[in-house]
């Protein structure tokens, strides 16, 4: 009973929070209507019981993905005029992409109503999950015994597109000044102050 | 509980969830009380720390004076800029409130009391905390308003930084606890030093990060000396700048119970959470909650003996120390842990 209505909550808050990502006006809001939409598809990730991947989706997308999304948004000037300038011209655009989603939506459902599509079947060998391991240690151990090389080549790719952000965002850049921490450590009251005892009367040669 | 409910001859469902809102009550009212006291404490604290007696005037040793000020805030008429975003502005104060109360939901107290006992209990913390700058976000950008707009942004940027740390560090210690289950990782303690001492920070190859949470941690909760969000030299009062009254103190109460939750997280990774500090029969007659308690007021009392003493960071300093330090030291950490784990034959 509750998790059948929270289940319905969940769901219908995702769809009215999806929809209401596109409706928004303001882009700010857009993104927070997709905070909500994450965070409530994490909802229904827990009531499959896939505890892990709903603590994932929301440490990743809630925590770092959408706090970026939001970092950039916020720090737009939006002109809405010039936005709604736009819309005539990329209106053939969104409708040739509306009609190719309508068009895969259609095959998909077509294609599940002609029956289940076959994988292929699981090779002798394969780890089998029961219900009783934490997700985690499921999770684990599919991904360091089976899938090892695809979990590492996964590694591997992101590594690569680190260092590639890294190298086309690092460059010298001159004019500008840094800090020079160690400097600023090392630097001690002697080398920037002097104490004098100078007689009264008298000024001081600075 | 959910037993105890259904004794009384509720089905399971009824008794369920009447346990669980009554553990919730159970959690949050206490915490809102803990927090009006501690925040009397830590004005105490700074006030030994200066010379100075701190509130005295309000009740027996002042100890009312939260009360007195929560009074005061709750019958001030509140405030809601024209310019700015009427809806966010308002929620912005009860997402910060709100969230800061969300993790105690998997925090033990003692040995078994935990409301939601998780698989996954520390990545729910680590989730529930990176949710906390949201609140802080959309204060900063509903306000509507060049401080506060600063506020927001450093803080986002603060925030998302020590994540990156603080998620390493739990790293070292689930690896070592086997277990992501925060009772569990309490439970891995028992005994860790020479079979006799409950803690991990005893442990020489977790002490530096012992040392490295707790600093993260201020980071994480931008208490001093890395409260930069709230620089009255730089950004007036930052995000809270154009907030008053019950909307105002619902980000100090949310403040002050994220800072709670932080002191009581080091105590349950580093120092043995509810069990005793040594191994020793007599010290388990005093109940679990007690040590957690104990523990968790003297992890405040560094907190606030920081906040009374250390003097604000720059910020491109915090940055350096986050990324540059905090970030390569804990990554290799790993490495370490994990590497002597394997070596030791820890997972065999």
């Amino acid at each position: 009973m509750i998790q059948l209505v929270s289940f319905y909550i969940f769901a219908s808050i995702v769809i009215a929070s999806a929809a209401m990502v596109i409706f928004a006006r303001n882009p700010v809001h857009s993104v927070l209507w997709l905070i909500v939409a994450f965070f409530n598809a994490a909802g229904l990730m827990i009531l499959i019981g896939a505890e892990f991947i709903a603590m994932l989706l929301v440490i990743v997308y809630v925590g770092a993905v959408a706090v970026l999304f939001l970092f950039v948004v916020m720090m737009l000037d939006i002109d809405f005029a010039e936005l709604r300038a736009g819309f005539v011209k990329n209106v053939p655009l969104g409708l040739l992409l509306a009609v190719v989603l309508a068009a895969e939506l259609v095959l998909g459902i077509g294609a599940y109503q002609a029956g289940a599509v076959t994988l292929g079947t699981p090779e002798a060998g394969a780890a089998t999950v029961s219900a009783a391991v934490p997700n985690i240690e499921a999770i684990g151990g599919l991904l360091y015994s089976k899938y090892v090389f695809m979990f590492e080549t996964a590694g591997l790719i992101l590594l690569v597109a680190m260092v590639g952000a890294i190298v086309l965002t690092h460059r010298k850049s001159h004019g500008t000044r840094g800090q020079s921490i160690s400097s600023q450590v090392q630097r001690r009251p002697e080398d920037a102050t002097r104490n004098v005892n100078q007689p009264v009367g008298q000024g001081i040669e600075l | 509980m959910t037993s105890f409910f259904q004794t009384l001859g509720m089905s399971y469902e009824a008794a369920w969830f009447t346990a669980t809102i009554a553990g919730i009550l159970l959690i949050a009212l206490p915490l809102m009380l803990a927090v009006a006291l501690i925040i009397y404490a830590e004005r105490k604290l700074w006030a030994a720390f200066a010379l100075r007696r701190g509130p005295n005037v309000v009740g027996p040793f002042g100890v009312l004076q939260s009360f007195a000020d929560g009074l005061k805030v709750f019958l001030q008429e509140t405030i809601i800029p024209s310019a700015s975003n009427r809806g966010l502005f308002l929620i912005a104060p009860i997402i910060t409130f709100t969230v800061a109360l969300m993790a105690w939901a998997v925090i033990p107290f003692a040995d078994g009391v935990v409301l939601s006992n998780i698989n996954v209990g520390l990545l729910y913390i680590l989730a529930i905390s990176s949710l906390g700058v949201y609140g802080v976000v959309i204060a900063g950008w509903a306000s509507n308003s060049k401080y506060p707009f600063y506020s927001a942004m450093r803080a986002a940027a603060q925030m998302i930084s020590y994540e990156v740390s603080i998620g390493f560090i739990l790293i070292c210690i689930v690896l070592w606890a086997g277990t992501f289950n925060v009772g569990g990782i309490v439970e891995g303690q028992r005994g860790h030093i020479f079979g006799f001492i409950n803690a991990y920070a005893f442990n020489p190859l977790l002490f530096p990060i012992a040392i490295m949470f707790l600093i993260s941690s201020m980071a994480e909760t931008a208490r001093a000396p890395f409260d930069l969000t709230e620089a009255e030299s730089e950004l007036v009062a930052g995000y809270q700048t154009e907030y008053s009254s019950m909307a105002f103190a619902l980000f100090w109460l949310g403040e002050y119970a994220n800072v709670l939750l932080m002191c009581a997280l080091n105590a349950i990774l580093f120092w043995g959470g509810y069990l005793p500090p040594v191994d020793w029969a007599p010290l388990y007659a005093v109940p679990g909650i007690i040590w957690f308690f104990v523990k968790i007021l003297l992890m405040f009392f560094v907190f606030a003996w920081v906040k009374a003493t250390v003097p604000r960071y720059r910020y491109d300093q915090l940055m350096r120390l986050g990324w540059k330090i905090f970030l390569p030291i804990s990554l290799f950490w790993v490495f370490l842990v994990s590497g002597y784990l394997m070596f030791t034959g820890h997972f065999a």
